[in-house]
C-alpha cells in the first residue's frame, strides 16, 4: 500500500451563476485591471488515503466525490492524484 | 398522530417548530435526535432551519448522513408529509428526497427579513389552509437559499404544478427582482412528486401565532394537521 494525496477540485458548474466570482471580477476590474478576464470561484479538498496505485486512489476519491464532496446538481468536481511521502 | 421534530446538531428552529406545530394544532410534537437510526412511524416530521454541522462543505450535505435521515427517507416512502423549511429543505434536497439544489444568495449576503410569498397550489397537504394564488408574509433567514434546478427538472416541476410558494411583491407580482435571494423562476417551496414531502426556505414557524406578529405560517402547520388527520381517518 502506498500513499496518495489526491486534491478534489470543485466548481460551480458553468451553467449556474457564481456571485462570488463575478464580485472578484468586478473588484479586478475596479482595480484597474483592464483585460478581459472571468472569474470563478471554487474550492479543493485534499484527501490523503492509501491505495495500491495512483488509479486506485483515484477511482475511490471519484465515488467519494460524485457522492458526497461535490453536489452534481450544481458543482462538476476534478481530480489531481499525487503520490506522497 | 405523532409528529417529529429532527433534532441535528447546529439546528436552530427546532424548538420554534414544535412550538409553532403545538400552538396551531394543540398537539405536541417530540424531539428526534439525528443519532437515531430506528424511529416511530410518524405522520409528520418536520426538518427545521439553522446550521446543521456548521453548514461545513455544503448545507445540508453533512446532516444527510445522520442516521436518522435513512429512517425519513423510510417515512418519506410510506406517505407520511415531510416538511423541511430553510435548513430543513436543504437537507432534503442533498438527501434527493426533492429535486434541485440551494445556491448561495445572488447579493452574497445572508437575509434576515420579512417577505411576500404567493401560493402558487393550494391543493397541496401542506397549503390547503391558503387560498389559491393568496399573497402571504413570512420570514426568510438565509444565506443560501437560492433555488437551482436543470432546465428539464423546472419543466418537470411546473408541468405537474409543484411549485407550490413563489417570492413575490406585495401585490402578487412575480417579477425576478422579487425573488431577495435570485431563486430561480422565484422559487421559494417545492413539493415532491408524490406530494408528501415539501421543501420551502422561508420560515411559517416564525409567524405562526399573532404574538410573534401575524400568522400568515399558521396555514402550513394547519394544512398539515387537516392531511394527516384525514389519512388517519378523522384526527386521531
Amino acid at each position: 500500500m502506498k500513499k496518495f494525496t489526491v486534491k478534489v477540485t470543485v466548481m460551480l458548474k458553468k451553467s449556474v451563476l457564481d456571485p462570488q466570482g463575478a464580485a472578484v471580477e468586478r473588484a479586478l476590474k475596479a482595480h484597474g485591471h483592464h483585460e478581459p478576464v472571468s472569474v470563478r470561484i471554487g474550492k479543493v479538498i485534499e484527501l490523503t488515503l492509501n491505495g495500491e496505485n495512483a488509479a486506485a486512489a483515484e477511482k475511490k476519491a471519484a465515488e467519494w466525490a460524485d457522492s458526497f464532496l461535490a453536489n452534481p446538481v450544481m458543482e462538476t468536481f476534478a481530480l489531481s492524484v499525487e503520490e506522497s511521502e | 398522530m405523532k409528529t417529529a421534530v429532527i433534532v441535528f446538531p447546529g439546528s436552530n428552529c427546532d424548538r420554534d417548530c414544535g412550538r409553532g406545530w403545538a400552538a396551531v394544532t394543540g398537539r405536541e410534537a417530540e424531539f428526534v435526535w439525528h443519532k437515531e437510526s430506528s424511529i416511530d412511524d410518524y405522520d409528520v416530521v418536520i426538518l427545521p432551519g439553522g446550521f446543521s454541522f456548521g453548514d461545513y462543505l455544503r448545507c445540508g450535505a453533512i446532516a444527510r448522513f445522520s442516521p436518522v435521515m435513512a429512517e425519513v427517507v423510510r417515512l418519506a416512502g410510506r406517505g407520511s408529509l415531510i416538511i423541511g423549511i430553510c435548513n430543513g429543505f436543504q437537507i432534503l434536497t442533498e438527501a434527493r428526497l426533492l429535486p434541485g439544489a440551494l445556491l448561495r444568495n445572488k447579493g452574497l449576503t445572508y437575509i434576515c427579513r420579512d417577505i411576500h410569498l404567493k401560493v402558487e397550489n393550494n391543493q397541496t397537504a401542506f397549503t390547503s389552509a391558503y387560498a389559491a394564488g393568496q399573497v402571504i408574509r413570512m420570514p426568510i433567514g438565509h444565506g443560501e437559499g437560492g433555488f437551482t434546478i436543470s432546465p428539464r427538472g423546472l419543466e418537470e416541476l411546473r408541468g405537474q404544478n409543484r411549485i407550490v410558494f413563489r417570492y413575490c411583491r406585495a401585490d402578487g407580482a412575480t417579477d425576478e427582482a422579487a425573488a431577495p435571494n435570485g431563486s430561480l423562476d422565484n422559487i421559494a417551496g417545492i413539493v415532491s412528486d408524490r406530494g408528501n414531502v415539501l421543501g420551502m426556505m422561508p420560515h411559517p414557524e416564525r409567524l405562526a401565532e399573532p404574538i410573534l406578529g401575524g400568522d400568515d405560517g399558521k396555514g402550513v402547520f394547519e394544512s398539515i394537521f387537516r392531511a394527516a388527520a384525514e389519512k388517519l381517518g378523522g384526527g386521531k
